[in-house]
């Protein structure tokens, strides 16, 4: 049996995204500014992902500026607003477990004289606000938050936080790393006062190298690839087509029932939460537990649906990831796009985890594919393993 | 400039008697092989003392010199004009045109050196370099003659056709691989094993391989890396057969019977007897390893006693006495730096204890070994059986 709980790295596309990507590449594979009609067509098809996609965000469709994905839209939206509105003011504030994509782009921004600061988090993964506030001063310029983290799930209170912000300073602009939680959340980003919003598409089942940035009509953006003027001089390049059409078809998906498909998806985590209490030497992180009379529940809701972080006693994460591996479950340890470099997950650190586990924690992620069998297989697995695996270690 | 052939000089299978075509021939092979990658037509042949390569009418210089640059034994590669006709008339008017053309009217000090193989040729050498150079001087007012020190040596070489040649590029030297025998080489994914094996092959050896490894403590990316470094070393010594050996129930049976601290000498003891049992199979006279006195516990004086007292092929150990950087510099120059580099956790470290025995005492190692007895037999034999072969070339 194969299990794959690996969706915070990446998903499996979607039929539906898949089968329109195809149609385009063979078919409709006109470039989107061509005069005849072969471009039109293909004009048609950015134009209609624009659309569902507004649709879900109750955003317009021009406020959408596709990208290659979450990367290049965390990108576009730090350097492009950081540096449009420099005249302003100099500080960007974020927070200290950001994703590699937030926070490189803002030490890259320190080479332009900008200030960035750090705001910390708890040990349930959210943000202090106080502190954050407190850093806030005249220069200050952006605000950058992740709204789910991508390495144990916990979802930042974006209203308020946006709302505490904007009080302090009401012409700050705020841009939210939505990249776990888009299809995840219903977003309203006018209603939670978010500016800028990055969403990547192969988290969703849609293709890799798509992806977008939402951005108010009102915000001004220095655009990060100059050319040929497309997408009204905002990111030019000729539109991928097929990865757009696909990130159209899979958003819409993703908002189609809704309710159901985040529903399944949470049983599997507070099945999977239940179950791994049977694998010996286990911690769950950053799922806050609320108090019932003599029992304490954990508060699964509170977190993202899809990720569950799990550190294990005396097993290093790399090698159960391996041997899980060789079982057919797949997993990550730390976030996928940092596991290349050997080091220690910064946002574990941030939350607290015990210093003996940092580097013996795995990241357990579904999708709305994923099967109560799947769970059940997996904890299977680890009840297996873990004694074997933990007996073996370096002195 | 075109040039139609190259000559190619070797140093030392000069000097091997009666067993010289064995060497030349192997020289031959390696060279065309290496040629072929550049275009079709291609044509090495022995010729007195060195390879004359004929070049086809169409190919890429560049990549021609590169190739041949690769390949052992190579000790010069001169990029030769060729003069059909060895008349004196066509002859000067040759060299006229190669002078022209390399040297472009850039002012130069020169000097002509000729041969004359053919001795039939009614001119003999010191006066074909007298009249040679009176031409050159009649022809080209920006040369001047330097015979002591000149800036030019220009070869013209007269067989019952002419050659001119004034560039050398050095090559590698050493011996061409398929000419000295065949050795089992213990690739781990480090700096120190390719260059080792680089080394021998130099000397003309044919290398197979042998890496370690140990799923899931070590990674299918640190098993790909091993392949990738064997395929960057096969650049230069041909095609390796590379056996994939799961070790870990090896590894882990040790863990369980023997002190932690002698953990690394032991299970190297046991790659050493992996290694020759393939070495054996294989048809090798010698073990590869890239061991260098002192650079971690396992390769102290005392330590290479207790893993070499299990062979009984001679192990070479290429590295023995260089310094880490010098085993850099020769890695980066062979391109196996960047990937030996890359983070992915080997079987000698996972489990390597903080203070691991620097000075083992062989009876003593032999002593925990027999802890093994009984078990250990078994899984080695499984190792055995279930390796993997990958053939790896460039």
């Amino acid at each position: 049996m194969e299990a794959y709980l690996d969706n915070a790295a990446t998903t499996r596309v979607s039929e539906a995204a898949s089968e329109t990507a195809l149609k385009i590449m063979r078919e409709d594979y006109g470039n989107p500014s061509s005069k005849h009609i072969k471009g039109f067509e293909a004009e048609q098809y950015i134009k209609k992902s624009a659309e569902i996609i507004a649709n879900t965000l109750k955003c317009q469709p021009k406020e959408i500026i596709f990208t290659s994905g979450g990367t290049e839209s965390n990108n576009m939206a730090l350097c492009g607003a950081a540096l449009a509105m420099k005249r302003s003011g100099n500080k960007i504030i974020s927070s200290c477990f950001e994703h590699a994509s937030v926070y490189s782009p803002l030490i890259s921004l320190k080479d332009f004289d900008f200030n960035v600061e750090f705001a910390p988090v708890d040990e349930m993964g959210h943000i202090k606000l106080d502190e954050l506030l407190n850093m806030i001063d005249d220069q200050t310029t952006l605000v950058s938050i992740m709204y789910v983290n991508n390495e144990v799930g916990a979802v930042q209170n974006i209203a308020e936080i946006s709302k505490a912000v904007k009080a302090k300073k009401s012409d700050i602009v705020f841009h939210v790393d939505a990249i776990q939680a888009y299809g995840k959340y219903r977003i309203n980003p006018k209603k939670e006062g978010i500016d800028l919003l990055s969403v990547s598409g192969h988290k969703i089942h849609a293709p890799k190298g798509s992806g977008f940035l939402y951005a108010d009509e009102k915000i001004k953006l220095r655009p990060l690839i100059y050319g040929g003027g497309q997408q009204k001089n905002r990111r030019s390049g000729t539109e991928n087509v097929p990865a757009i059409a696909g990130l159209g078809e899979a958003a819409r998906e993703a908002y189609e029932d809704f309710d159901q498909k985040i529903d399944h998806i949470y049983s599997l985590k507070k099945h999977f939460a239940e179950r791994i209490n049977e694998v010996q030497g286990t911690h769950l992180n950053a799922i806050p537990k609320t108090v019932n009379g003599n029992s304490c529940d954990l508060d699964i809701n509170a977190t993202a649906p899809h990720i569950v972080s799990v550190s294990f006693d005396k097993i290093k994460a790399e090698v159960l990831l391996h041997a899980l591996e060789e079982k057919g479950v797949y997993v990550s340890s730390g976030s996928a796009c940092s596991s290349n470099h050997p080091g220690i997950s910064s946002t574990l650190q941030a939350i607290g985890v015990k210093k003996e586990l940092l580097d013996s924690t795995l990241r357990f992620s579904f999708s709305r594919y994923t099967t109560m069998d799947e769970i059940d297989y997996c904890i299977d697995v680890l009840k297996e393993l873990v004694p074997i695996y933990s007996k073996y270690t370096r002195k | 400039m075109k040039y139609k052939a190259f000559l190619i000089k070797y140093a030392e299978i000069g000097i091997k008697g009666k067993n010289r075509y064995v060497f030349e021939d192997a020289l031959c092979d390696r060279v065309a092989e290496k040629l072929a990658k550049v275009a079709d037509g291609f044509e090495v042949v022995r010729e007195q003392g060195r390879l004359k390569v004929n070049c086809p009418d169409v190919y890429d210089y560049d990549e021609a010199i590169e190739q041949m640059k690769k390949v052992f034994g190579v000790y010069e590669i001169c990029p030769a004009y060729v003069i059909e006709d060895a008349s004196w008339d066509s002859l000067t008017k040759g060299v006229g045109e190669y002078v022209g053309e390399r040297y472009r009217n850039t002012p130069h000090t020169f000097k002509v050196e000729a041969r004359r193989s053919d001795k039939s040729y009614p001119i003999t050498s010191p006066q074909i370099c007298a009249d040679m150079g009176e031409y050159i001087l009649n022809n080209f007012s920006e040369f001047k003659v330097n015979v002591h020190n000149p800036e030019i040596l220009l070869y013209v070489e007269i067989r019952n056709y002419a050659y001119v040649y004034s560039d050398k590029v050095k090559g590698l030297g050493g011996m061409p691989v398929g000419a000295n025998g065949h050795a089992m080489l213990l690739l781990s994914g480090g700096i120190d094993s390719p260059v080792a094996g680089y080394m021998v092959s130099k000397r003309g050896v044919t290398i197979d391989a042998v890496y370690f490894h140990a799923p899931p403590y070590t990674s299918e990316r640190a098993k790909q890396k091993v392949v990738d470094l064997a395929r960057l070393i096969s650049v230069y010594t041909g095609p390796i057969r590379l056996h994939v050996v799961n070790f870990t129930d090896i590894q882990l049976a040790i863990i369980d019977k023997c002190p932690r601290d002698e953990l690394t000498i032991i299970m190297r003891r046991y790659m050493m007897r992996i290694a020759e049992h393939f070495a054996y199979e294989k048809k090798c006279q010698a073990l590869i390893t890239g061991e260098s006195i002192g650079q971690v516990a396992s390769q102290t004086p005392q330590s290479l006693i207790a893993t070499n007292a299990v062979c009984t092929l001679p192990v070479y150990r290429p590295l023995i006495a260089f310094d880490k950087q010098d085993i850099v510099d020769i890695a980066e120059k062979i391109n196996t730096y960047e990937t030996s580099i890359q983070p992915y956790e080997d079987c000698c470290t996972i489990f390597v204890a903080k203070h691991p025995v620097t000075k083992p005492y062989l009876n003593i190692i032999e002593r925990s070994e027999k802890k093994l007895t009984g078990t250990i037999e078994a899984l080695v034999e499984k190792a055995i059986n279930e390796t993997e072969i990958i053939e790896v070339s460039e």
